[in-house]
C-alpha cells in the first residue's frame, strides 16, 4: 500500500499546485497547460482507483481534446500571448472567502463523514464490467449522451458560424 | 231603588251634555241658554235626592257607632297597556252621596239666582255653559272611584273656576285675579300629581280610591311613602283650598260675579280640597299618624289652625262685604282641615255640609245686597248701612245665614262646629281645640260688625235700595231654611248624618265618634255669644274702649296695618319670590345658559376644530403622510439600493449564488 | 488508501475552481476552472465507485466527461461570439443586462 500512498501523494500535490496556477496565472496560455497538469494527475488517481477505462478515456478526451480546444478557443480570441495586466476581476476577494468557505464545508463534512474509511480495491474491476453497465442497465442514458453530443456539435456550429 | 246607585255616570253625564247644548244652541233660546242649564240641574237635583233616598234605605251591616251601608262601585276598564291597566268608574258611597246632595242643590239655586242677577249680561250663554261644565266637573270629582279620574273633574273645576272669575275680564284687575287664582292652584296641583304618582306606585300600581285607603290602613304600604304621599296631596288642598300660605287667590276670585262665588267659591270647589282628604282618609290617617299614639300635633292641623286664625283676623280690616266672606270661606275651610286632621272626620264633612247652605246664603245675600241695595257696588262702609229696612227678606236670611256661620244653637252651624270642637278635643288634639273655639269666637264678632256694617245704621250709599226680585229672594229663603235645619241629621243627639256617611275606611282606622257633649256645646256658645256681643258693642256704644284703638297704641296701629296688607303675603309672594325669579334669578340663568353652557356647547365644536387643526398638521401630515410617503419612498430607495445587485455580470451572480450555497449547506452542517 | 484522501481532494478541486469561476476576468479562463469542477465531481464519482465496489461510478464518471466535452465546445462557440460582438472577452465587461 505504501506505492500507492506515495504515488497518490506526488499526485495529489502536483494536482494542487497546478490547480491554483490555474486560477492565479496572467497567462493565458500557461493556465490551459496548468489545466492539462491537473487532468493528467486526475488520470493517474483513476489509475489508482482500478479505473483504467475512465482514465484512459480521460486522457483521451480531456487532455486530448478538451484542451487543445480550449488553446483553439484562445487562439481565436486574441488572447495575448505573454503576460496579461490583469486576469482577475474585482470581486477576488469575496471569491476567495466563497472558495475557502465551499472548501472548509466540506472538508469537514467528509473528515466527520467518513473519517477513516479505507477503499480495498480488491476485486478488479473490469472495463467489460463498465461496458456491460454501459450497455444494458445505463443504455438510455448512453443514448441521450450521444444526443447530446449530437446536439452540442450541431449546437456549436449554428452558434459560431459567421453570416 | 238602587238603580241610580248603579248608574252613577248618569249624574255627571246630564251636565256635560247640557255644557254642549248651551254652547251651541244657547243664543238662540229665548231665555238665552239658561232654561238648559236650569233644566239640566233640575234633573241633576232630582237624581241627587233619588241617591240619598236610595242610599239610605241600603240595608246596614253593625251597628251603634258602627252602622254602615256597603258602597257600589262600577269600574270599566279604559285601557291596558301590557301590566298596567287603566280604569274609570263610579263609586256610590254616603260620603259621595252627601256632596251630591250639596252640590246639586246649591248650584241649582245659584242656577236660578244668576237668570236674575246675571240679566242683560254681554256674555249671559257662556256663564251658564261654564256653570254646566263646573257641576259636571264637580260631580266627576264625587263620582269617581280613582285617583286619576277624580283628577280630571278637579282640572276641569280649576278651568271653569278661571273662565268664571274672569267673567268680565274687560277689566284687567278682573282678568289678572283669574290668573291669579288659576296659577296658585296650579302651584298645589303640582302637589296633586306628586301624590298621585307616589301613591299610585306605593299601593301596588292601583288608583283606586278603595284600594288606597285599605292598603294604607292594612299595613301593606311604608310609611314614610305614605306620609309623602298624604304631604303631597296636602299640598294640592293648600291650594284649592286656599289654605295657608296659599290663600292669597280666594279673596281676590271675589272679582267674579257673586253666583259664582257663591258656588264656586263657598260651596263647592273650594270644598274639593277637603274632599279629597276625607275620600282618601286612610292615606292621611296612616301617613300622618292621625289616630291614637299621635304626638298631639301633625302638620295638616297646623296648616288649618293657623288658617283659622289669620283669615279671621283678616276679616275684620275688610270694607268689601265679599272679601269678609272670602276670609270666612278661608277660616271655615281651616276648620274643615284642622277637624280632619285632628281625627274628626264627621265633623269635617258635617261642617262641609252645613257650611256650603249657609255660605251659599251669605254670598247669595251680598249679591242679592248689590244688587237691589247698593247700586252694584260692594263696600260695606261706602254704599251700604241701614238696609235692613229696605230689603227685610235678605236681612232676615243674611241674619240667619251669619248667625248659623258663627255657630248659634240651634242653627247648622252651631251643631257641626260642636262636632269639630268636641272630637278634636276628645282625641286628645288640645291645642286645636283651643285654636277652633277661638276662631268661633271670632267668626261671631267679624260677622257681627258685618251685619252691622251693612244692614245697620245709616244708609250711605247713592242709590234706591229696595228688595230683590222673586228669583233672587226664593233661594235665599230656601237656603235660609236650609242653614236652619240642615244641622238636625247630626244635632240632638241624633246621628243619621254619621250613621249616612260612615264607609269602611272610618270602620277600619277606628276613628272615633263621640257623642253630643252638652257641656262642650254650652261652652262653645257661650264664647261665641259673648264675643258677638262685645263685637256689637264696639259699634252700637260710641265710647266702647276699643275705639280708635289703632290711633292711640302703636302696636295696635302695627298690627293693624298688618292686617290691611294681609300680612304682606301677596307682597311676598308677588314681588318677593315672582319677581326674584323674573329678575335676577332669571337673568342670571340667562347668562349662565350664554356664558356656560353655550361656551360648553359652542366651545366643544371650537376645540374640536382645534384638535383637528392639530391633528391635521401634526399628526396626519407629518406621521401619517410620512409613513405612507415613507413607505413608497422606501420602496424607491429599496429599489435603488437592490438597483446595484442587478450589474449585469455573470461572474456577480456566480458568486452570489455560490456564497448562498454555501451558507445554506453551512447553515445545514451546523443545525440539522 | 483512504477514501478521505481522494475526497479531500476533489474538494480542493471543487474550491479551487469556484475560485476560477468567480474571479477570473477571461472567459476562457472561467471555463478551465469549470473544467477543474467537473474533474472534481468526477474523482469522486469514481472513488466511491471504488469504495463501494461497483462500476457504476465510472460509468457516471464517463458520462459526465461526455457531457464536459459537449459543454466545452458550445461554450467556447458562445465564447467566440461574445468576442466577434464585442472585440474583447472581458467577463467584467459584459453588463448589457444590468438593471
Amino acid at each position: 500500500m505504501v506505492a500507492q500512498n506515495i504515488f497518490f501523494g506526488i499526485t495529489a500535490f502536483v494536482m494542487a499546485v497546478g490547480a491554483v496556477r490555474v486560477v492565479t496565472t496572467k497567462n493565458v496560455v500557461h493556465g490551459a497547460l496548468w489545466l492539462m497538469v491537473v487532468l493528467a494527475g486526475v488520470a493517474g488517481n483513476f489509475v489508482l482507483l482500478a479505473a483504467e477505462f475512465v482514465a484512459v478515456v480521460q486522457v483521451l478526451v480531456y487532455i486530448g481534446a478538451i484542451v487543445v480546444l480550449f488553446l483553439f478557443g484562445i487562439m481565436l480570441t486574441r488572447a495575448p500571448i505573454g503576460r496579461e495586466a490583469n486576469l482577475d476581476n474585482s470581486q477576488r476577494i469575496p471569491s476567495l472567502l466563497v472558495g475557502l468557505l465551499v472548501f472548509g464545508l466540506l472538508a469537514s463534512v467528509l473528515a466527520k463523514q467518513w473519517g477513516r474509511v479505507h477503499i480495498h480495491t480488491g476485486a478488479v474491476q473490469r472495463t467489460s464490467d463498465v461496458a456491460n453497465s454501459i450497455f444494458t442497465q445505463y443504455v438510455v442514458p448512453f443514448e441521450a449522451v450521444s444526443v447530446v453530443l449530437l446536439a452540442a456539435l450541431v449546437g456549436a456550429v449554428v452558434i459560431a458560424r459567421r453570416d | 231603588m238602587d238603580w241610580i246607585l248603579n248608574h252613577f255616570w248618569l249624574v255627571p253625564a246630564i251636565p256635560f251634555t247640557t255644557f254642549w247644548l248651551i254652547l251651541f244652541f244657547g243664543k238662540r233660546l229665548p231665555g238665552k241658554g239658561a232654561e238648559i242649564g236650569v233644566t239640566g240641574l233640575a234633573a241633576t237635583w232630582v237624581l241627587a235626592a233619588w241617591s240619598a233616598v236610595a242610599w239610605v234605605r241600603r240595608p246596614t251591616t253593625g251597628s251603634g257607632h258602627d252602622v254602615i251601608r256597603s258602597y257600589i262601585e262600577h269600574s270599566y276598564t279604559w285601557f291596558t297597556n301590557g301590566q298596567i291597566k287603566i280604569t274609570f268608574g263610579f263609586h256610590a258611597d254616603g260620603l259621595a252621596v252627601m256632596m251630591l246632595v250639596v252640590v246639586a242643590t246649591i248650584s241649582l239655586l245659584v242656577h236660578v239666582y244668576s237668570i236674575e242677577y246675571m240679566r242683560g249680561d254681554v256674555r249671559f250663554t257662556y256663564f251658564f255653559a261654564a256653570l254646566s261644565l263646573f257641576t259636571c266637573g264637580m260631580y266627576v270629582l264625587v263620582t269617581a272611584s280613582s285617583t286619576l279620574q277624580g283628577l280630571f273633574g278637579w282640572e276641569a273645576m280649576g278651568l271653569c273656576s278661571f273662565m268664571l272669575i274672569g267673567h268680565w275680564w274687560e277689566d284687567k284687575a278682573n282678568s289678572d285675579a283669574a290668573l291669579k287664582a288659576f296659577f296658585t292652584t296650579r302651584t298645589g296641583d303640582v302637589g296633586l300629581l306628586v301624590g298621585i304618582s307616589i301613591l299610585y306606585f306605593a299601593a301596588h300600581e292601583t288608583f283606586n280610591w278603595q284600594s288606597l285607603n285599605s292598603q294604607a290602613l292594612s299595613g301593606k304600604i311604608d310609611h314614610t311613602l305614605l306620609f309623602w304621599g298624604a304631604f303631597a296631596l296636602m299640598c294640592a288642598v293648600i291650594g284649592k283650598s286656599a289654605q295657608f300660605p296659599l290663600h292669597t287667590w280666594l279673596p281676590d276670585a271675589m272679582a267674579g260675579p257673586t253666583p259664582v262665588s257663591a258656588l264656586i267659591h263657598a260651596a263647592t270647589m273650594v270644598v274639593a280640597g277637603v274632599y279629597l282628604v276625607a275620600r282618601t282618609y286612610g292615606v292621611f290617617w296612616s301617613g300622618f299618624s292621625i289616630g291614637p299614639g299621635h304626638h298631639g300635633v301633625n302638620v295638616l292641623a297646623v296648616i288649618g289652625a293657623i288658617t283659622i286664625i289669620i283669615a279671621a283676623l283678616l276679616a275684620f280690616v275688610q270694607d268689601d262685604i265679599k272679601k269678609v266672606l272670602a276670609y270666612s270661606t278661608v277660616s271655615q275651610l281651616g276648620y274643615m282641615v284642622m277637624a280632619l286632621a285632628c281625627g274628626a272626620w264627621v265633623g269635617g264633612i258635617f261642617h262641609l255640609f252645613t257650611h256650603a247652605f249657609f255660605k251659599g246664603l251669605l254670598f247669595l245675600g251680598a249679591g242679592s245686597v248689590s244688587h237691589s241695595g247698593s247700586h252694584h257696588s260692594f263696600d260695606m262702609k261706602k254704599d251700604m248701612g241701614g238696609l235692613r229696612k229696605y230689603m227685610p227678606t235678605t236681612f232676615t236670611t243674611f241674619v240667619i245665614g251669619s248667625a248659623a256661620l258663627a255657630g248659634i244653637f240651634p242653627l247648622a252651624g252651631f251643631w257641626s262646629k260642636d262636632e269639630i270642637l268636641l272630637s278634636s278635643g276628645r282625641n286628645g288634639y288640645w291645642v286645636f281645640t283651643a285654636v277652633g273655639i277661638v276662631g268661633a269666637m271670632l267668626t261671631a264678632a267679624y260677622m257681627t260688625r258685618c251685619v252691622y256694617l251693612t244692614f245697620f245704621g245709616e244708609y250711605r250709599g247713592h242709590g234706591h235700595p229696595h228688595e230683590s226680585p222673586k228669583l233672587i229672594t226664593v233661594p235665599l229663603v230656601i237656603l235660609a231654611v236650609l242653614s236652619v235645619s240642615a244641622g238636625w241629621l247630626g244635632g240632638f243627639g241624633l246621628h243619621y248624618f254619621a250613621d249616612w256617611t260612615r264607609n269602611e275606611t272610618f270602620i277600619a282606622a277606628h276613628v272615633r265618634d263621640y257623642p253630643f257633649s252638652v257641656l262642650w256645646a254650652g261652652i262653645a256658645l257661650g264664647l261665641a255669644l259673648v264675643a258677638a256681643a262685645l263685637a256689637g258693642a264696639f259699634y252700637v256704644r260710641e265710647e266702647f274702649a276699643f275705639k280708635g284703638a289703632t290711633t292711640r297704641s302703636a302696636l295696635a296701629k302695627t298690627g293693624h296695618e298688618l292686617l290691611l296688607n294681609k300680612y304682606y303675603l301677596d307682597n311676598l309672594y308677588t314681588d318677593g319670590i315672582i319677581g326674584s325669579i323674573k329678575g335676577p334669578i332669571a337673568r342670571g340663568a340667562y347668562w349662565f345658559n350664554q356664558n356656560a353652557i353655550d361656551a360648553v356647547v359652542n366651545g366643544v365644536p371650537i376645540a374640536c376644530r382645534k384638535v383637528a387643526r392639530v391633528v391635521y398638521t401634526g399628526i396626519d401630515q407629518i406621521f401619517v403622510d410620512g409613513a405612507v410617503n415613507g413607505v413608497g419612498a422606501g420602496a424607491e430607495e429599496g429599489g435603488v439600493a437592490l438597483r446595484t445587485l442587478q450589474n449585469g455580470r455573470v461572474q456577480f451572480y456566480a458568486g452570489m449564488l455560490f456564497a448562498a450555497a454555501a451558507l445554506l449547506g453551512l447553515g445545514l452542517v451546523l443545525f440539522v | 488508501m483512504l477514501l478521505n484522501q481522494f475526497l479531500f481532494l476533489g474538494a480542493f478541486l471543487f474550491a479551487t475552481g469556484v475560485y476560477g469561476v468567480l474571479a477570473r476576468r477571461n472567459a476562457v479562463l472561467v471555463l478551465m476552472s469549470i473544467e477543474l469542477i467537473l474533474n472534481a465531481v468526477n474523482i469522486n464519482l469514481v472513488a466511491f465507485g471504488a469504495f463501494r465496489n461497483t462500476v457504476v461510478g465510472q460509468v457516471f464518471a464517463l458520462f459526465v466527461i461526455a457531457i464536459a466535452a459537449a459543454e466545452v465546445g458550445v461554450g467556447l462557440a458562445i465564447v467566440l461570439l461574445i468576442y466577434r460582438n464585442r472585440r474583447s472577452i472581458d467577463l467584467s465587461e459584459v453588463d448589457v443586462m444590468r438593471g
